[in-house]
């Protein structure tokens, strides 16, 4: 079971570029219509210098380039099955554009049990900077682990 | 939106979804690099004391988030987060709504704070979150 001690692991940090084709991918499959994620003159238009990502992207950027999507699972001993999404964060400080090149900087920030040890939540906060190291992001994201209680 | 009107109260964000297949968990699989078998692949599932398959928290947040800048330009998108309440079944055509519930300034900007949630169309919340934008 994940204890106090995993606060303050932080993991290999993640960097991802944002392609236009996997971006596409993702709009097609969310039906998303929005020409502002769809067409530089819209984008242009509300104010971006490029194309930006929609507001969850930053999310898939992180999984979609790490090398190997459940390392931080695995290094804390955790169950695939066993794991639910409690919560998730964003906090946007710049834009995210196209063809950007992120840095993510995982870190687990809190480990709390719950319901006598039947739930472990897992509080994991990253920081997310581009090519030319600006903040343009945070990410938060609380991990729930469904454990194993002996009856 | 007409910035300059929004007051507590106003319901902004509003948008329904198409029913949720397996087929859209599995484009969501490889477009969000989330792989978690637990979302497509049924006999994962039951291993793990599941009935079935079910959507990903991450392609609701995703389908909220689409609703959200439909109504706010996500230049003005200062902040986004949500608890998932309870899992969100196969075949769930999701609501996604929001509405202001406090103006307020905020590094030299007024900002409206959202009040957001998605629910199934039998009506159970599945997320519920909040969204700070500029106005």
């Amino acid at each position: 079971m994940v204890d106090q001690s995993a606060v303050g692991r932080s993991f290999t940090p993640v960097t991802a570029r944002v392609e236009p084709g996997r971006l596409r991918y993702f709009l097609n499959t969310l039906g998303e219509q929005n020409p502002v994620y769809r067409n530089a003159d819209a984008a242009r238009a509300a104010g971006f210098t490029g194309m930006p990502v929609p507001p969850t992207y930053l999310f898939c950027l992180e999984m979609l380039d790490v090398e190997d999507p459940f390392d931080m699972f695995n290094a804390l001993g955790i169950d695939l099955g066993s794991v639910l999404h409690g919560e998730q964060s964003f906090l946007y400080h710049a834009p995210v554009l196209v063809g950007d090149t992120l840095t993510f900087r995982p870190r687990v920030a809190s480990v709390t049990e719950k319901k006598g040890g039947a739930m472990t939540l897992i509080g994991i906060r990253c920081e997310v900077t581009n090519q030319d190291g600006v903040h343009v992001a945070d990410t938060a994201r609380t991990i729930v682990v469904r454990n194993k209680v002996a009856s | 939106m007409a910035s300059a009107d929004i007051k507590a109260g106003d319901r902004i964000v509003h948008k329904v979804f198409p029913p949720i297949t397996r087929h859209t968990l599995a484009l969501y699989c490889g477009a969000s690099g989330d792989h978690n078998p637990i979302h497509v692949d049924i006999d994962f599932a039951k291993a793990a004391g599941f009935p079935d398959v079910f959507a990903h928290g991450m392609l609701v947040m995703a389908y909220l988030g689409q609703a959200l800048t439909d109504a706010v330009p996500p230049s003005k998108l200062r902040s986004f987060a949500t608890r998932f309440v309870a899992i969100t079944q196969l075949g769930a055509k999701l609501t996604c709504e929001g509405t202001v519930t406090e103006i307020f300034a905020e590094n030299g900007e007024r900002r409206a704070r959202l009040a957001l949630t998605t629910r199934d169309d039998r009506g159970e919340v599945k997320l519920e979150g909040s969204a700070i934008v500029a106005l």
